[in-house]
């Protein structure tokens, strides 16, 4: 086990230097000149060379780039010259609210997704199986920022249940904080259980004809267990992996659901700074989500290796 | 989804010349969806429609009626004309996006995988670099450093697909490079680049098409989504998600408005994707159905 | 049969349903076992012995068709509620299956396969149930039982494996135990074990066992009584001894002149037998094996023999030209 998390490790720290360097460059694709957007309308001459003598634009580019990584290394992602705010103290202040987010819309999609699967797995043909595959179909062509139109007119404009916009930290008031992420939480969702649901309904029918659940039926165990013992986690092996790559239309799914829900996370400090073109900030923020989702697939590597021993022991 | 699940079991044992009726009705009605939005799109300038951008003050929000079939939105401009040229946009964006993706990640996936070796670990590493970046993000920032423009879009776009398609490509491949097919023109002295063209080519494009399809239902999805958030198509163009974006506004009193251009939306990216999903199950390798 | 009977299957027909059309598995099949006897079942890969086997156990695939009574200690199983058939597994009616590779959970432990049947049958605390699993791994010959609750399946060998599932078939001391080619998948020089393991345990806990294979090799020192299928019928019927004495059914006579002799001189070829078992979605009017067999005529091919009696009520056989009676039919 450790071996294999040494080895993943290992891997980690190429990608994430590639990861540097690709945000890097893709900053320095800006047509003109970061000194000319940040001083904007004031621009002259003078003051833009002063500004870039100041900022080291006149220096080679990877002379400039080795100096950003330095910068980071020791913890400085730079700082908003817009607001002043360092980009670290920007992304720590929203990092909860995300967080709080696309835990909840996991939570919520695994909710319905999970349950839906092994039922529809249990009776596969059956007429409900076939109505929920087909509604999870059709779930999957409906884009994060549609179904929360969708919720905002259905429970905030008609029945006026809950706030479509808005945010209290939990730690002010719990209940109105969750008052305010249900909507939001609950469009995130909706996109996660069609992938959920599909991806574990197929595995756990192909478990379910496997010897050791015919065997665990003969054993005489009750059909709960028999489902949730030992056919769901041997069927939770793509799952995982699918995960994976959900982190990241997750990711994407709540930059959208905070700015369509003005919530203060990290997807509207990145939206934000693209309308203000605060590029110091946008550049460390896409650095830090992207390093934050390599890690968060490194984590859900590990997951692979605890749900199945065979990998965890070297096997396979 | 089921009733395609059910034909494609059946569609396994037929014979060939009945599988077309085994597709099921709602493969055809994606199909009659699909080349009917393709159609009006392209038709759109000889079609007796009022113009999208001519804004009519003194009927603002009207309701459906003869003169404006769809109704007008809160500038006044016919909707239905909107939506149609809208379409043109998502459209524009949504099959020339993954036209990128499909050269390149194709041309890649197969050189990969049938050279193998240190070319392999390459290519596979840098793909895995591009999706260490959560694919919206990625759009968002190099947009907002490109600049917004319809050619910026699509190009990115298209270069967010490039990994997908090389897996696509390499998974066929590496099975394809082991037939015996491939094999015996290896030992006939056949050249790589015959090889590639000539034996790989035609067998590989089948599941790259059926992804394309399917890559053209997410570029449409992603599209909609920056042009949601004003960080896609420049406005004055208006593509379906700028639309959805608007209307956002006047729920309350026209939801309509944003319903109309979800609905469209919706049943282009589902007819995609039903269309799609339906050829990768029949041409997917492991079902054997091809 | 001496003793009472223990189970009877009776006039069990099992149809599988498949694309090329209805698959008539298991072919109106009558069968008793008594208690603490043990019945081999003999017969091709195909020939319906493991469909019948689930058949007994009710795990037929969903989409099957299963008629016929299967009484097991004075209760009709096709009849049981589930509740009631549930409590009966895994407690008195318990199974091996045969390839110990694919038969235990491969992200459980040794121990949680072992306790979970124990718990659920009988009342057992943790301690107790832990204690009685030690017990049980250790009778059925694994060395250093305690370490092995907590291992995974992959970290034991086949035989081993094959051990441990007997060991949870034996766990709730069931009534009968149905062995479904235990031994196949394993490596020749552990089935023997495995084989003397199975009867031995049948012996000292008094059960029932039916043991399915298809080596006549197998069930020759180790059961009471044999029947042979073939096509999802049984073909011959007998105590075993009175079968290899005399057997009556060319099959019978086919299937062990296939197996490899010690006192045969090097390279002499095995007498494989010709032709396949007919394709049982398209089922033959007359005798399902008179295609192959040497001794067939133009009767068997119109009629289908039925399961008689020969000298004895035991000695059963569906044949119009059995061995010894047919050199007179030829005259």
């Amino acid at each position: 086990m450790l071996l294999f998390v040494a080895r993943r490790l290992l891997y980690l720290i190429p990608v994430l230097i590639a990861v540097s360097l690709l945000t890097f460059f893709i900053a320095s694709l800006l047509p003109g000149d970061l000194a000319y957007t940040i001083l904007g309308d004031q621009a002259t001459p003078e003051n833009v060379a002063a500004l870039r003598k100041d900022m080291g634009l006149d220096q080679p580019v990877w002379i400039r780039y080795f100096g950003w990584l330095g910068n980071i290394l020791q913890g400085d992602f730079g700082r908003s010259f817009r607001t002043g705010q360092t980009v670290l103290q920007a992304v720590t202040e929203r990092l909860p609210v995300s967080f709080e987010l696309m835990i909840l819309a996991e939570i919520m999609g695994l909710v319905i997704g999970v349950p839906l699967a092994i039922v529809c797995a249990a009776r596969s043909g059956s007429a409900f199986d076939r109505f929920m595959t087909g509604s999870a179909f059709a779930m999957l062509s409906v884009p994060a920022f549609l179904s929360a139109i969708l919720l905002i007119y259905l429970f905030a404009v008609e029945l006026r249940w809950l706030p479509a916009t808005g945010y209290v930290p939990f730690t002010e008031d719990p209940a109105g904080n969750l008052r305010f992420m249900v909507l939001p939480a609950l469009t995130l969702a909706l996109a996660e259980w069609p992938g959920i649901m599909r991806v574990l309904r197929s595995d756990m029918i192909a478990t379910l004809q496997e010897d050791y659940i015919a065997l665990a039926k003969a054993k005489g165990l009750k059909a709960s267990r028999i489902l949730f013992v030992h056919a769901l986690k041997p069927s939770s092996l793509t799952l995982v992996t699918i995960t994976g790559i959900n982190i990241g239309r997750l990711i994407g799914g709540a930059v959208i659901v905070e700015t369509i829900f003005a919530l203060p996370g990290i997807g509207r400090l990145l939206v934000g700074a693209i309308y203000t073109r605060d590029l110091i900030i946008l550049q460390g923020v896409v650095l830090l989500v992207a390093a934050g989702f390599v890690i968060m697939n490194f984590i859900v590597d590990l997951l692979y290796a605890v749900l199945d021993p065979r990998i965890r022991h070297g096997h396979a | 989804m089921a009733t395609l699940e059910l034909t494609i079991d059946e569609g396994v044992a037929a014979e060939p010349a009945k599988r077309g009726r085994r597709l099921g009705l709602l493969f055809w009605m994606a199909i009659g969806w699909m080349t009917f939005m393709i159609a009006v799109a392209i038709l759109a300038p000889v079609l007796p429609l009022p113009s999208p951008t001519d804004m009519d003050m003194l009927e603002r929000r009207a309701p459906f009626s003869a003169e404006h079939w769809l109704g007008t939105d809160g500038l006044g401009r016919d909707e239905l004309s909107r939506l149609i040229y809208g379409a043109r946009i998502s459209l524009v964006v949504g099959l020339c996006a993954p036209v990128i993706g499909l050269t390149i990640g194709g041309a890649l996936g197969m050189l990969a995988g049938y050279f193998r070796g240190r070319f392999e670990s390459v290519v596979v590493g840098g793909m895995d670099v591009l999706l260490a970046f959560p694919p919206l993000i990625l759009a968002m920032a190099v947009t907002a450093y490109l600049g917004q423009s319809i050619l910026n879009l699509t190009l990115i776009l298209g270069f967010l697909g490039v990994p997908a398609f090389m897996r696509v490509a390499r998974a066929a491949t590496l099975t394809l490079a082991r037939r015996e097919f491939v094999i015996a023109a290896q030992a006939l002295g056949a050249t790589h680049a015959r090889i590639l063209l000539r034996e790989l080519l035609p067998n590989v494009a089948l599941p790259l098409l059926a992804f394309f399809l399917l890559a053209v239902a997410v570029t449409i999805v992603v599209e909609g989504a920056l042009s949601f958030l004003g960080l896609g198509v420049p406005p004055p163009i208006s593509s379906w998600g700028s639309m959805i974006g608007e209307g956002r506004e006047s729920l309350d009193v026209a939801p309509r408005l944003a319903f109309l251009p979800a609905a469209a939306m919706f049943l282009t990216v589902l007819s995609f994707n039903l269309v799609g999903d339906t050829l990768r199950a029949l041409t997917d390798p492991r079902q054997g159905a091809l | 049969m001496t003793g009472n009977t223990l189970l009877s299957v009776e006039d069990v027909v099992v149809d599988l349903p498949t694309p090329r059309g209805n698959l008539r598995a298991v072919d109106h099949v009558d069968l008793t076992v008594g208690a603490g006897q043990t019945l081999g079942v003999v017969g091709e890969s195909g020939c319906g012995k493991t469909m019948l086997s689930r058949a007994i156990l009710q795990l037929l695939p969903k989409k099957a068709k299963l008629s016929g009574r299967v009484m097991f200690d004075g209760q009709d199983l096709l009849q049981l509620p589930p509740e009631k058939l549930r409590k009966l597994r895994g407690r008195s009616l318990a199974v091996v299956f045969q390839d110990p590779m694919t038969s235990l959970n491969p992200v459980l432990t040794i121990g949680t396969q072992l306790i979970e049947t124990l718990q659920e049958h009988l009342e057992l605390n943790d301690a107790t149930a832990t204690r009685r699993s030690v017990e049980l791994l250790a009778a059925v010959g694994i060395p250093a039982p305690e370490q092995r609750l907590a291992q995974y399946p992959h970290q034991l060998s086949g035989g081993m494996r094959q051990r441990v599932a007997i060991a949870i078939a034996l766990s709730c001391e069931p009534k009968l135990l149905i062995a479904d080619e235990p031994t196949t998948a394993l490596d020749v020089t552990i089935q023997a074990q495995i084989l003397d393991l199975l009867a031995r345990e049948q012996r000292r806990r008094h059960m029932a066992m039916i043991l399915i294979t298809h080596d006549l090799g197998v069930v020759a020192g180790r059961t009471d009584e044999v029947a042979v299928m073939y096509a999802g019928r049984v073909v011959e019927r007998a105590p075993t001894p009175a079968l290899f004495k005399k057997m009556r059914m060319p099959y019978t006579e086919a299937l062990l002149a296939a197996l490899p002799k010690l006192d045969a001189a090097p390279h002499t070829p095995l007498p494989a037998i010709s032709g396949r078992p007919p394709d049982p979605t398209r089922p033959l009017q007359g005798c399902s094996f008179s295609p192959r067999c040497r001794y067939a005529m133009s009767r068997c091919q119109r009629e289908k023999p039925g399961l008689e009696a020969a000298e004895t009520s035991a000695h059963q056989f569906a044949c119009f030209h059995p061995i010894e009676t047919h050199a007179d039919a030829n005259v």
